[in-house]
């Protein structure tokens, strides 16, 4: 057989149902393949577009998303995506072509050294040498991606390579020595960590990306509904629990909630579950949370006492080690009744401090009326990309998430660009859900040429753009720290993003004025193919709360 | 201190961080990796961007020719030596760390050195000292003697001191290599 025909039996035996790439020189085996392997490939417009499109893949359904490109250019195309993977723990594979073995190190057409220039970015990657290692590689590279904490893998094939005629045997057990993540999480530790949040006063239930990533939003709900825990949840964690819910403080971190924010500051127990104290959330680190001691849950070991130190550390699969951790804490019967003081004070910070804003009193769209029309619009129930930037922030404060995988963001490498692309793997991973990407003029020129796979590929993502006229966040900070000289952050009105999307052939829409805002939406989502909608909103709108840049949560403005 | 399973009450201000920091002092690294290419590489670029600097590093086959020894030291006082530890771990290729204890282990690390002699007295010292150290003089010239130390790295650092005054060309030193104490592997 060959190799290449191979590595499509090793990806159906790993469920692949769709892939996402770019055919080129170097990988014209494995698309002559991909021909009639049955499995779907949508052929994408650049390969940093496939390599999010994967990403959004992975992130709506929990499968491994797949993207192919050539060597060379290709492969380079694909680093930031790589990069953004690696950030926030996407099970990827990227599955690359290289140039002939004896092409490799002489500078060939469309050579580069992609394992080399991928290792800081990587979970993992292999360079193939022998044809027969790739059943084996490929099987790897699927356990790799998806298993202990998610992350890229690569496999890069030298051309000549995947043309080998191999005996293929399927491969059904993985063996890797040197990789034997811990997922269940020590019993001793579990109990001494009930045993904490028995005795807290002030505990606050602080959950990430890893609980969705584990599965395991349904778990995280029934630990922090096991007694009245005040829960938040980072950017890459909203969704986990219900933002409709009395128990939620909001979102923690520089754009979070001031009642997050203060809650974390008193708290005297943080019980962190697959988040990592990233700097956009502790901001200034020796003086996060003074007051609190830290059970840390998480299934790398190396994010424990990274940031911050870990009183009660335990290594584990959220999914394992919340149902045990609810259970024994549930034995322990602690009474509700000491959490009342602390819930006073936290309810007095959601009256006194609720997320809010301006609305106008005549046509004007506030950007945050805009997240709120998109949810009144979808029902709260659309899958919501997002690029990067002020919008960003604005949807996952006012668009309520409700359930994991809902909300789709680049929160780690912070990818502008990121929304289409990955809106359009993730209406492909489901296509019977709205899948809304929310967009800032800045980012979605990034990779607007996606508009072209969404129609070809009838791929029908609605784009709600929040057009202020600026790299707004940018702008933002020109304005409150660098006395507003505003270097280089207008986009104008160029381009005409009506006219740009009929150019693909999707349709666009136009909405200035804000009596016609939510049924632009309506309309939108009514349409059967991809739309485009270019919001007016206000220009130099800020996004509050903020805590400047390195410092603490008590220096909150706005 | 509110022991798991028992009764007792768990006081929050009793809970301790344990094992993390700076522990002020040099850690011998006993890396054992499969022998995979780019495994090097994958460790050297993690001390890279984590912005940890590697004092030594030697690599070398073992009695498994599926797998490679590296030993690495790496100074305590400047890097969180389990994050050092637990980085690594996360690379596929590595098997085993072993951080090692320093009574509990045998260290040596071999140094060549070419000192200037530019007459027989000088030699003759030089030749002297390498018999103290229990070295032995591996090439000579008209105008130089190379001697080969091996030894820990204070008894090479001793020796470099002593020769340094009659001229020293150059020294060239392997990185410690180590095991343990004992029976155990390590």
């Amino acid at each position: 057989m060959r190799a290449v025909d191979a590595i499509m039996e090793c990806l159906k035996a790993e469920g692949v149902e769709h892939v996402f790439g770019i055919p080129g020189g170097a990988n014209l085996p494995t698309y002559d393949a991909l021909y009639d392997a049955g499995i779907r490939h949508v052929q994408c417009r650049h390969e940093q577009g496939a390599g999010h499109a994967a990403e959004g893949y992975a992130k709506a359904s929990g499968r491994v998303g797949v993207a192919l490109a050539t060597s060379g250019p290709g492969a380079t195309n694909l680093v930031t995506a790589i990069a953004d993977a690696m950030m926030d723990s996407v099970p990827t594979v990227f599955l690359t072509g290289q140039v002939r073995t004896d092409l490799i190190g002489t500078d060939g057409f469309q050579e580069a050294d992609i394992s080399g220039i991928t290792m800081p970015i990587v979970k993992h990657s292999i360079l193939i040498q022998d044809p027969r290692d790739i059943p084996k590689a490929i099987h790897e590279a699927f356990h790799i991606a998806s298993s202990g904490r998610p992350g890229p893998v690569l496999v890069d094939v030298p051309q000549d390579l995947s043309r080998a005629d191999i005996p293929y045997e399927p491969v059904t057990k993985v063996h890797l020595p040197g990789y034997q993540p811990t997922t269940d999480g020590n019993a001793k530790q579990i109990r001494l960590a009930a045993k904490a949040m028995a005795n807290a006063r002030r505990p606050v239930i602080y959950g990430g990306g890893g609980v969705i990533n584990a599965g395991a939003g349904q778990e995280f709900r029934d630990f922090s509904l096991s007694d009245n825990l005040p829960v938040t949840c980072t950017l890459m964690g909203l969704g986990s629990f219900p933002a409709d819910h009395v128990q939620w403080l909001g979102m923690p971190g520089m754009h979070g909630t001031r009642t997050a924010n203060y809650a974390m500051d008193e708290a005297d127990l943080i019980v962190a579950i697959g988040a990592r104290f990233d700097d956009r959330v502790t901001g200034k680190l020796s003086e996060f949370a003074p007051r609190a001691k830290f059970i840390h849950i998480d299934v790398d070991p190396a994010e424990i006492s990274k940031n911050v130190p870990a009183h009660i550390p335990i290594v584990g699969d959220a999914k394992s080690i919340l149902p045990k951790l609810t259970a024994e804490y549930r034995a322990l019967a602690a009474d509700p009744a000491r959490l009342e003081g602390w819930w006073q004070r936290l309810h007095g910070w959601q009256e006194k401090y609720p997320l809010r804003y301006d609305d106008s009193e005549d046509s004007e769209i506030k950007p945050q009326y805009m997240v709120e029309a998109m949810f009144e619009a979808t029902g709260g129930q659309a899958i919501v990309t997002s690029d990067v930037g002020q919008h960003q922030m604005w949807a996952a404060q006012y668009y309520g998430f409700t359930r994991p995988r809902q909300w789709i963001n680049s929160g780690g490498l912070g990818t502008m660009g990121f929304g289409l692309p990955s809106a359009m793997g993730a209406k492909v991973a489901c296509p019977d859900q709205d899948v809304v990407c929310i967009a800032g003029d800045g980012s979605l020129i990034m990779n607007v040429q996606e508009f072209a796979t969404c129609v070809d590929g009838q791929i029908p993502v609605k784009v709600f753009l929040m057009n202020n006229g600026y790299l707004g966040m940018v702008r933002q900070w020109q304005e409150l720290f660098w006395d507003k000289r505003y270097s280089s952050v207008k986009m104008g009105s160029s381009p005409d993003w009506v006219k740009l999307a009929e150019a693909f052939g999707a349709t666009g829409m136009l909405v200035s004025d804000k009596s016609e805002l939510k049924d632009a939406f309506r309309s939108a989502l009514a349409e059967e193919g991809p739309v485009l909608v270019d919001v007016r909103v206000t220009k130099e709108e800020n996004c509050y709360p903020m805590i400047p840049a390195g410092q603490a949560a008590r220096d909150m403005v706005g | 201190m509110g022991e798991p399973g028992t009764k007792e009450v768990l006081v929050l201000e009793d809970l301790e961080v344990s094992g993390r920091g700076r522990t002020g002092r040099k850690h011998i690294l006993s890396i054992l990796v499969e022998n995979k290419p780019g495994v090097l590489a994958r460790i050297a670029g993690l001390f890279a961007r984590r912005g940890f600097n590697i004092d030594s590093l030697a690599v070398g086959p073992t009695d498994d020719e599926s797998m490679s020894r590296i030993t690495l030291t790496v100074d305590g006082a400047a890097h969180p030596i389990d994050q050092v530890t637990k980085q690594l771990h996360k690379l596929v290729h590595v098997i085993k760390i072993r951080d090692l204890e320093p009574g509990d282990t045998v260290a040596r690390e071999l140094a060549l050195f070419k000192i200037s002699c530019q007459d027989g007295d000088t030699r003759a010292q030089v030749t002297q000292y390498a018999d103290i150290f229990r070295g032995k003089t591996v090439d000579v010239s008209k105008r130089s003697v190379t001697v080969e130390v091996t030894g820990t790295d204070d008894k090479i650092a001793a020796f470099e001191e002593l020769v340094r005054p009659f001229g020293l060309i150059e020294m060239v030193r392997t990185g410690e290599i180590a095991v343990s104490r004992g029976r155990g592997t390590t």
